[in-house]
């Protein structure tokens, strides 16, 4: 068992309402598994990434990622385990600007301390099929290849886990059909993947599923 | 490498908003360079004085006849130094090396057609060591010549030029109100003083002018110098104590003369050059700072801006020193960038001023590198906070931020 999510609640505050995003969510997810957490738009999916991911911290609930619990880290501590344990592949891409294909694929593991970089980050490069691009720049590169390059920088450090936020959702179907054969591909080397999708299709070709409405889990 | 790609980003950023990098360096670049061109004027007006001063010997008390007056109205000087002060301060005064009587006039000399009125002066042998004059060409006069009230003259290059032009001086006779004096010395150059020229006097023994030129029995000063190393305020104690015994003063009545202690006014002079320097630097070092406010400025509008991408970063593994690099990098390089070219500008403002002015400019090296490190300390400390308050954000906040 690599994730253990222990009733998770997240609320915000909205000009004086209060928006339970998460409202007591528990799932636990083998190693290994390809999972797709699906529901309608402001059901709650993209917080509840946002803590797998380590990115943000629930109110109440525990979250215990590969045996340990996530509230008691450090900011540090937090920082080496989205390096080392996470992947994260979002919808817009989020690479870095004016810097080339190789170079964001080079930075989680510069981030690292590690300084042979340019291998490994060529190697991730070449697994998603963009060696001959890495020179360009994002701003060079189409929707699908900026979402090739994210997968790369996702898998460069050899994660355990991939998250990856809607991957397909600003891309055409032809491209988002290559991304997903890309996590497929990553889940049969023994990845866990877990994926926000809105599209059935997509959701249906995965073992598990997960559908969330108004921040509570529905369907498991 | 990971070096490599900091100091990548940095260029990247900084030359992505050109014209906003250059005004927020701008900055530095005028405060530097006016720390620097401040400080030359500084340093030059020091070195002008000081250089001044030494060159009129600085182990020497003057000696002058007081004023004069009553109330605060001054009628005259007193005539009351007499060549018998000289001798028993030689003789009695501790630690005095040299005693050269003064005597001064102004007197009409003449060489063969040519005429000029000039300073001439009547002093003794060790007068020219203790005023710090060369002799050029020629000798000074011997102990003997100064007894034996000879008629000999060692002349200023000025007056050696207006009277003599290309005709050698050395045993040339000169006429002195009438009377001939043979000329055995030229003096070298030490520029004019402002005050006083000295490259334009004749200077003869103080026995011939007092006796023999102006039939004077007083002396227009009295030149003491000190034993090297010796206290200078503590002759001029013994020899104020001397004087007014001598002179018969009451315990209450005024010195009837004045002691100069060249070494106290170079003490002061050099005092006030230094408070003028530190001032000049200070006004640079205030527009130094005000240049760190502008990088500061733009590194939080920086910051801002680069929201997202902080957020990406921390996503993918970067810790908060990973980023608070990053951006104190970034402020470090342009305040840096800033010093370099501000130091050029420095430079090349003070030598402008050099040139086309009447100050001295002395470009200090240590100056260059205390402005420097200076900019570089501002880059620092300006730059900590916006690089920390970017360090600080949350991940999620900053990936969200629109
Ligand atoms: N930072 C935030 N501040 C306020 N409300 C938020 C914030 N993030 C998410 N929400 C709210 O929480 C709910 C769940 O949002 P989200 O997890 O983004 O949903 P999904 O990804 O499933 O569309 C929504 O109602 C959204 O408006
Ligand atoms: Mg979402």
């Amino acid at each position: 068992m690599i994730i253990d999510a222990q009733t998770l609640v997240k609320t915000y505050e909205l000009g004086g309402s209060t928006v339970r995003a998460l409202d007591g969510i528990s799932f636990q997810i083998d190693a290994g598994e390809m999972v797709a957490i699906t529901g309608p738009s402001g059901s709650g999916k993209s917080t509840l990434m946002h803590i797998l991911g380590c990115l943000d911290q629930p109110d109440s609930g525990a979250y215990f990622l590969a045996g340990e619990n996530v509230a008691g880290l450090s900011r540090d501590r937090l920082a080496e385990t989205r390096n080392r344990r996470i992947g994260f592949v979002f919808q817009t891409f989020n690479l870095l600007p004016r810097m080339s294909a190789l170079e964001n694929v080079e930075l989680p593991l510069l981030y690292a301390g590690n300084h042979n970089a340019t291998e490994p980050a060529i190697e991730a490069l070449r697994t998603v099929g963009l060696e001959e691009r890495m020179r360009h720049e994002p701003n060079q590169l189409s929707g699908g290849q900026r979402q090739r390059v994210a997968v790369a920088r996702a898998i460069v450090t050899d994660p355990a886990i991939i998250l990856a936020d809607e991957p397909t959702g600003n891309l055409d179907s032809k491209t988002g059909e290559e991304i997903m054969a890309l996590f497929f591909s990553l889940n049969a080397q023994g990845r866990t993947i877990i994926l926000v999708t809105h599209e059935l299709s997509i959701a249906k070709r995965c073992p598990r599923r997960i559908h969330l409405y108004d921040g509570r889990i529905v369907e498991n | 490498m990971y070096l490599v790609i900091i100091i990548k980003v940095a260029l990247k950023s900084l030359y992505a908003n050109k014209l906003r990098s250059f005004l927020a360096v701008l900055g530095v670049i005028i405060g530097v360079g006016a720390v620097i061109a401040m400080l030359s004027i500084g340093a030059g007006a020091r070195q002008d004085v000081v250089g001044r001063l030494q060159s009129l010997g600085t182990d020497l008390l003057m000696i002058r006849p007081g004023q004069r007056g009553f109330g605060g109205v001054m009628t005259g000087t007193h005539q009351n130094l007499k060549k018998e002060d000289a001798e028993a301060i030689l003789k009695d005064v501790p630690n005095v090396l040299a005693v050269s009587p003064v005597v001064q006039n102004k007197a009409q000399v003449k060489y063969y057609e040519r005429n000029s009125a000039v300073t001439v002066l009547g002093a003794a042998g060790t007068y020219f060591s203790a005023r710090n004059f060369e002799i050029e060409r020629g000798r000074g006069f011997t102990d003997g010549e100064v007894e034996g009230m000879a008629r000999v003259a060692v002349i200023g290059p000025t007056t050696c030029e207006n009277l003599m032009g290309q005709d050698d001086p050395v045993n040339a006779v000169i006429k002195v109100k009438g009377i001939n004096f043979k000329v055995i010395g030229v003096t070298k150059s030490k520029g004019d003083q402002g005050w006083f020229n000295p490259d334009d006097q004749v200077i003869v023994p103080y026995t011939t002018a007092m006796r023999q030129l102006f039939g004077m029995d007083r002396l227009s000063e009295i030149d003491v110098q000190g034993r090297p190393g010796a206290d200078l305020t503590a002759i001029q104690d013994d020899i104020t104590s001397l004087l007014r015994q001598r002179h018969r003063l009451q315990e209450d009545t005024d010195n009837d003369f004045n002691i100069g202690n060249q070494a106290e006014i170079l003490a002061t002079l050099s005092s006030v050059t230094r408070a003028l320097t530190i001032l000049l630097g200070s006004i640079g070092s205030i527009s130094l700072i005000v240049g760190g406010i502008g990088i500061m400025n733009i590194m939080l509008v920086t910051v801002t801006e680069r929201t997202r991408e902080i957020g990406v970063r921390k996503a993918i593994g970067a810790k908060d020193r990973d980023i608070l690099r990053q951006f104190l990098f970034e402020a470090i390089f342009m305040s840096c960038l800033g010093g370099l070219i501000g130091v050029g500008m420095g430079i090349s403002v003070a030598k402008l001023i050099g040139a086309a002015t009447q100050f001295t400019t002395s470009i200090q090296p240590q100056s260059v590198l205390m402005a420097m490190s200076f900019a570089a300390a501002v880059g620092i400390f300006f730059g900590y906070y916006p690089a920390r308050r970017a360090a600080r954000l949350n991940p999620i906040d900053a990936l969200r931020y629109e």
